[in-house]
């Protein structure tokens, strides 16, 4: 890779047109959300629909009230605890055919979170690639990004801006272990902020590594712990927090919670304690003392700058629709480099999740 | 310079005082002395000249990474620190393993301070060279050397506590070795810690003690009779010392305005010699303040003609005594203080002394207050009779009790980024009010919102921006704030005609709707109003 964080074959090698660019697009944005005609499904559609494709279980690519959906097996559990148990929900091996009216689907991994998915539609010849959202790094709790040729894809951009690019992900467990037993010295908890779905079981499974001291969690990341429990991700041992006993101290304890737990109540029974928070927002220092964090992980679930563009690259895909956060600067980023790309304009917000 | 990334990086990771004044110490205790004059210099606000343009840094940057400039304005609109941005950027870039590690005396001195007498090229070369070799960390604060924008999250209270528990002496005596001019030299170190108490700086001032908001009612601070009631004058505060056959006039700002003033400090020559006053500098006419936009006109000028002193003569309005006879003099309680200063002052009519205002009881003073605007004060100062001289703003002994301030009712209609911390949010506001038909922009606004606030707002602005203007957005006129300000005068400069004083916001009024902002024609009564 060039110092300039530009992949080199990103350089001109991208610019042959669409053999497909004559025909209508195969996927558009309606009011209901992202539609297949030919298949005539909608994924991750954001208002009920009849039958629904779901990339990930978060909720602004999950939501309830369609008629049936296709997920990938791998999340069946996720999507289950997120749409509710009676949703009717089929799933499909990773890499598993289906046809659906005049279009092919299948599932592939995305990095992202545990079952997390690109849907690939094949439509007489013509491939599509919805990324949903994902990443590169190296993640414990789920199946690592399969790169999908096609002709056309829609790319998140939660971080599509060149000042995020993230550290190894070990490192940052180690740090944050560090601060774990820094204050578990001088008799204080820990208590670390992070997305309840995903980021949560991901540090744990990362200091699973690195110790075997058991972490606390708040009620919400806890039934999805369970459910990476069930998926076979070995993580730091857990105990509820409302479960524990009336007074308890926690003294040196790791306590995870989500962030809408920070200022409430709830904290108050931690006594002494400093606060943390996972994020790929915390790359930024102000975003961090905004938020009146003591520490910042620079932790993300979605792909940094360089891994947009590699995957972008990857892919071989003539066309790039761009969504979620920095979609405008990307999508012009890629045109000055030769790539046909533009933003989708869609409700996705990867903000809220990371 | 790696223990300065340290220390930086200790007092970003913590909301705590005790653990920044204790990362504090930890830093004095360590450094050589000529690293911790440099630490000193940064950590008590002080500024390097610009050693080069923001603009060369850019372009550099530009060109190691690649980065066209709309995204790199795009970065910083994000990120609102230049050599936050910087360092980020140049993260990509690959880096030595073992990078190197010089002091930081040697990087001020022997690096940075001579790229002023470089030309660009070698600039480049040398800051492009640096860059390369640098962790992120220590390459952040390069930046901002570079920029001479290095400023640490922490009060000077808090340093001032740390060099102290470092020297074992008693704050306020590491204080006033702290103000006024110094170099960050060793021996100036050395000295500062020393416990040798024969200051050599004769125009060294104290620290000024500042007096708080008074937010709670009156009667709650005990019988009136207890303290000393003056009217706050709306002016600049200054510490007049005399000292060894030297006059010098310092700001709050620690800035010496001695030759600004000069008919203030050649009476002040007269004064015997070992005093130092605290008092007011006003414009004043006939035992009369004149209204402060007459003083900030002179402030304006950058020529002292007869005619501007004449428009705007100036006075100084004592009223506390901080040392007599060369003596330190703080710790009297006020009330013998103010005797003291009385007693010098009586036969000096070019030294008026702040009165004393008079009244029977609270209430009555409260009545009094209402005639703060006329008499062109702000409202009363309250001070404790029995307390001392303190350093800085310490609640309980000096309060300051302002006039309620004026308000109105506008609409926002800018938006506009904030700086820093606050640089991914919309911060600071553009108001209007109405002009027949039309809204006319009056003021901008940004302090008086929550943080809660802020972040509603911020999504509101999103979802109902007209159009952009580079980091500015033009919204939906629906929204109505009520703002607070301290004063109103006729300003050509405006569109409007008008210039508030300090302007801020005091409540989202979610309950008015755009038609109920008041009128440009009712503001503009108010500079009638107000003469
Ligand atoms: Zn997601
Ligand atoms: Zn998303």
């Amino acid at each position: 890779m060039a110092a300039s964080g530009v992949p080199r074959y990103l350089n001109g090698t991208l610019s042959a047109s669409s053999p497909f660019q004559d025909r209508p697009p195969l996927i558009t944005v309606t009011p209901l959300g992202l539609y297949c005609a030919p298949g005539d499904f909608h994924i991750d559609p954001w208002r009920p629909v009849d039958r629904a494709l779901i990339t990930h279980a978060h909720g602004d690519h999950a939501r309830g009230g369609s008629r049936r959906y296709l997920g990938a097996r791998a999340g069946e559990g996720l999507l289950h605890r997120r749409l509710g148990a009676d949703a009717t929900i089929d799933t499909l091996e990773y890499g598993e055919r289906l046809r659906i009216n005049d279009v092919t689907v299948s599932f592939h991994p995305a990095g992202h979170v545990l079952g997390s998915a690109q849907i690939r539609i094949e439509h007489r010849g013509e491939v599509w690639v919805v990324s949903g959202d994902y990443k590169r790094a190296p993640d414990p709790t789920c199946a690592p990004l399969e790169v999908v040729r096609c002709n056309t894809f829609i790319s998140e951009a939660t971080f599509g801006l060149p000042i995020y690019r993230w550290d190894d992900t070990r490192l940052v467990a180690e740090d944050i272990l560090r601060w774990w037993d820094a204050n578990r010295a001088v008799g204080r908890a820990a208590v670390l902020f992070c997305y309840a779905l995903g980021k949560a079981q991901r540090i744990l499974a990362e200091l699973a590594r690195l110790t075997d001291r058991p972490a606390y969690v708040h009620g919400a990341l806890n039934s999805l712990v369970a459910v990476y429990h069930e998926a076979g991700v070995r993580m730091l041992p857990t105990q509820l927090v409302s479960e524990t006993e009336k007074g308890m101290s926690f003294a040196g304890a790791l306590v995870l919670a989500p962030p809408g737990a920070g200022g409430s109540t709830w904290m108050r029974r931690f006594g002494e304690h400093e606060t943390g928070f996972a994020s790929g927002w915390m790359r930024v220092r102000g975003n961090r003392r905004r938020r009146g964090f003591d520490r910042g992980f620079v932790l993300s679930d979605h792909a940094d700058w360089p891994d947009l563009l590699r995957t972008v690259a990857d892919t071989r895909a003539e066309r790039v629709l761009v969504t979620h956060g920095y979609s405008d600067p990307l999508a012009r980023y890629l045109r000055e480099k030769g790539v046909d790309a533009a933003p989708l304009a869609t409700p996705f917000e990867g903000e809220a999740e990371d | 310079m790696r223990r300065l990334a340290d220390l930086y990086e200790a007092l970003d990771q913590t909301t705590s005082t005790n653990a920044k004044v204790d990362a504090l110490v930890r830093y004095f205790k360590e450094a050589p002395p000529e690293d911790a004059a440099w630490a000193l210099y940064f950590l008590t606000g002080q500024k390097l000249k610009r050693l080069l343009t923001t603009k060369l840094l850019v372009g550099w940057t530009q060109e190691l990474t690649g980065i066209p400039d709309w995204l790199f304005a795009e970065v910083y609109a994000s990120v609102g620190d230049l050599a936050e941005v910087i360092a980020l950027l140049l993260d990509g870039l690959e880096r030595p393993a073992r990078p190197e590690e010089l002091p930081l005396s040697v990087w001020l001195e022997q690096r940075l301070l001579p790229l002023r007498d470089l030309d660009a090229a070698e600039q480049r070369e040398r800051v492009v060279s640096w860059w390369k070799a640098m962790p992120r960390r220590e390459l952040f604060l390069l930046n901002k050397m570079l920029t001479g924008e290095l400023r640490v999250g922490v009060s000077a209270t808090l340093v001032i506590r740390a060099v102290a528990q470092v020297a074992g002496l008693p704050p306020p005596g590491v204080a006033h070795r702290l103000m006024g001019t110094w170099t960050p030299s060793p021996g100036f170190f050395k000295q500062l810690v020393s416990p040798d108490v024969s200051d050599g700086d004769r125009s060294r001032p104290y620290p000024f003690y500042l007096a708080s908001p008074l937010e709670q009612a009156p009667e709650s601070l005990g019988k009136l009779e207890d303290w000393l009631v003056e009217w706050k004058w709306d002016g600049i505060r200054g510490q007049l010392i005399r000292r060894q056959g030297g006059v010098y006039l310092w700001s709050r700002g620690e800035e010496l305005i001695t030759e600004r003033f000069p008919e203030i400090t050649e009476a002040a020559s007269a004064l015997p010699e070992g005093t130092v006053l605290d008092g007011e500098v006003l414009a004043y006419e006939d035992g009369r303040p004149l209204p402060f936009a007459r003083l900030q006109r002179r402030i304006g000028r950058q020529k002292l003609t007869p005619k501007v002193l004449a428009e705007a003569p100036a006075a100084f309005i004592a009223f506390d005594l901080l040392e007599l006879g060369g003596k330190d003099v703080r710790e009297l309680p006020l009330r013998e203080r103010r005797a003291k200063l009385e007693a010098l002052l009586k036969d000096r009519p070019r030294f008026p002394i702040s009165p004393s205002v008079k009244a029977g009881a609270w209430e009555e003073l409260a009545r009094v207050r209402g005639e703060a605007r006329e008499r062109n004060v702000e409202g009363f100062m309250l001070k404790r009779l029995e307390s001392a001289y303190l350093t800085g703003r310490k609640r309980g002994d000096w309060w300051k009790w302002k006039m309620d301030p004026f308000t109105v009712d506008a609409v926002l209609l800018y938006a506009h980024p904030g700086h820093g911390r606050r640089s991914s949010l919309y911060t600071d506001y553009t108001f209007a009010v109405w002009n027949g038909q039309e809204l006319q922009p009056v003021t901008k606004a940004y302090s008086g919102l929550t943080d809660e606030e802020i972040a509603r707002l911020d999504r509101w602005i999103r979802a109902h921006t007209r159009e952009k203007y580079g980091p500015v957005r033009s919204v939906e006129p629906e929204q109505v704030f009520e703002l607070h300000f301290e004063g109103i005068q006729a300003s050509p400069r405006h569109k409007s005609g008008v210039a508030l004083r300090f302007p801020r916001i005091a409540r989202w009024r979610t309950d008015k709707k755009p038609q109920d902002a008041d009128t440009l024609d009712s503001l503009k009564e108010l500079l009638h109003a107000h003469r």
